[in-house]
């Protein structure tokens, strides 16, 4: 697709005798919220760690805003502009959710090296406004100087999905942002991510089929690990190969 | 762990120790016991040492075993330097923490592409290798290392004496604490720390991991070269001793009995493992039990050291 952010083509990965991923062929198109679905152990996460770069591909391509970053580590795709959530909460629960967020900004190449010795991060005033700004963006503005790990489950995976923001991506990988998270939360995490999907291009892995279908533009559905169909959720629903997969189950 | 925060009696406490440091060579003439001025010299370089180590290991998180032989290597240079003619600290010190630090570099380069066991395993192997070849080199002592004619000048003034090396070794740890407390705070010092608490999620952040862990790495084996170099001149003697697992393994014990990533963690170890051996090693020979059972107390009842004893709790 000529107007792709993210292309990938022909990915596979074998682990040991198992093909977990078999020429798999996935494109998001600027923004979008395209989601990826995929009944338990389709490879729906090594899919995903395949394209942030934490798993190189047997072979196949990743092509991200133009440029081919199959080579590039997780570091450096972020610096190119993809930044990803996790399934299971990841963020520092030590320190504050200022602090979180504030290592995200500072990670960031255009607020300048971390090879800095001698300043005080303290005194980087800047850092820590701009941290505010996106907690404020997830609803966590009061809770800038709540320690993380004192934080309810839904709150630390809005904190983590501003730390995902703070590196202003492009596109956003969200690996099962509803995951553990009560109906009320879930609720406001799809309210947060609809106003997200305005600014940024989201890659959706969920298994929350009422948020899925709330959320995507497009659906991809990974079956064993094949891509079986990419389409409107209509045209997904409707797709009988979708529907023997998922026998049973919640379309 | 938690990330280092200064607690608030800190620059007081620092102050006064510093004060108290200078005014000890004086007091222990006035009283004629110049001899423990070399104790509190060896004491010095050990607090250097260690804390090099703890920047590794406690910012880092990187379970070393083969500090020593930075360490060794900086000795080494001291008097290879003087066996070339030099003998100007101010040319050999320099020298040693950068032969050392670039080892360190290269020795980093390679272990840190592993992880856990494979690492402490992996500088164990590089420390070893060093330690034979200085063994084997003749030109270099072998077995019996490398002897200084006479401690180096520095500036043009002799380290001869045991007033001037003393406080060279003041200056070498006060300026490399003062570094390491600013570092800690600093942008490389958090990204360093947040490594050692989630290595994956600061290289989803876009930090490049490796890089921050192999200029850590660097930095301790220069200030631990730096601390060999001042080992060297003390002793006199660049001793194959110094670059053998052994060492590492006291300096090792030396950060844990003290506080892993705590900033004194390193200060207070050395003083309390070379305390304890001037304290026991007179009375019996069996001292090493009672460090054991030190050590064993400290693993069992303060994971976090002596230091953190009195430090602040939260993060």
């Amino acid at each position: 697709m000529a107007d792709a952010l993210l292309d990938v083509r022909g990915l596979s990965r074998r682990f040991a005798a198992v093909d977990a991923l078999k020429a798999v062929d996935f494109s998001v198109v600027a923004g979008e919220v395209h989601a990826l679905i995929g009944p338990n152990g389709a490879g729906k996460t090594t899919f995903i760690h395949h394209v942030s770069g934490a798993l190189r591909p047997d072979s196949g391509s990743v092509h991200f805003a133009g440029q081919d970053v199959t080579g590039l580590s997780m570091h450096e795709r972020v610096r190119a502009g993809m930044a990803r959530s996790y399934q299971i909460t990841n963020v520092f629960p030590s320190l504050c959710a200022r602090d979180n967020v504030a290592l995200a900004v500072q990670g960031r190449a255009d607020t300048g090296s971390s090879f800095r010795f001698w300043r005080p991060v303290a005194a980087e005033t800047a850092l820590f406004a701009e941290a505010e700004s996106w907690l404020a963006q997830v609803g966590l503005a009061d809770k800038a100087d709540a320690v993380a790990g004192s934080l309810s489950h839904g709150e630390q995976r809005a904190l983590e999905l501003a730390m995902a923001l703070a590196t202003k991506p492009q596109l956003l990988l969200l690996d099962e942002p509803m995951a553990g998270t009560g109906p009320e939360e879930s609720a406001r995490m799809v309210e947060l991510i609809e106003n997200l999907a305005r600014h940024v291009t989201i890659l959706l892995v969920e298994h929350d089929m009422e948020a899925v279908f709330r959320l995507a533009d497009r659906i991809s559905v990974l079956v064993n690990g094949r891509m079986i169909c990419t389409g409107t959720p209509d045209e997904v629903r409707s797709d009988p190969g979708v529907r023997r997969a998922y026998l049973g189950d919640h379309l | 762990m938690a990330f280092y925060r200064p607690a608030r009696w800190q620059r007081p406490l620092a102050l006064g120790l510093f004060a108290a440091l200078v005014a000890l060579p004086f007091v222990l003439e006035a009283f004629d016991q110049s001899f423990y001025i070399g104790f509190a010299t060896r004491l010095l370089i050990f607090a250097l040492a260690a804390s090099s180590l703890n920047l590794v290991l406690g910012y880092g998180g990187m379970v070393s075993l083969g500090h020593a032989a930075f360490f060794g290597i900086g000795a080494y240079v001291a008097a290879i330097c003087q066996q070339a003619g030099i003998n100007e600290a101010l040319f050999a010190f320099p020298a040693a923490m950068a032969v050392a630090g670039l080892f360190a570099l290269a020795v980093g380069a390679v272990s840190l592409r592993t992880r856990g066991v494979y690492f402490i395993m992996i500088t164990l192997a590089f420390a070893q290798m060093v330690y034979y070849l200085f063994i084997s080199a003749r030109a270099w002592g072998g077995d019996d290392g490398l002897p200084l004619a006479g401690r180096m000048t520095l500036a043009g003034f002799s380290l001869a004496g045991d007033r001037p090396l003393f406080f060279a070794s003041l200056t070498a740890l006060t300026v490399a604490m003062l570094l390491f407390g600013r570092l800690a705070q600093a942008r490389f010092g958090r990204t360093l720390q947040a490594i050692r608490e989630n290595e994956t999620r600061m290289e989803a952040l876009g930090y490049p991991v490796f890089r921050y862990r192999l200029v850590a790495f660097a930095l301790g084996g220069a200030v631990a070269g730096l601390a060999g170099a001042l080992l060297a001149n003390l002793t006199g003697l660049a001793s194959p001793n110094l670059l053998q697992w052994m060492q590492s393994g006291t300096l090792l014990v030396m950060v844990i009995i003290g506080g892993v990533g705590s900033l004194w963690g390193g200060v207070v170890g050395a003083a309390v493992l070379l305390g304890l051996e001037e304290a026991l090693a007179g009375l019996t020979e069996h001292w090493h039990i009672v460090l054991g059972l030190l050590l064993l107390g400290v693993v069992l009842f303060a994971p976090r050291g002596v230091a953190a004893l009195f430090g602040r709790r939260d993060g």
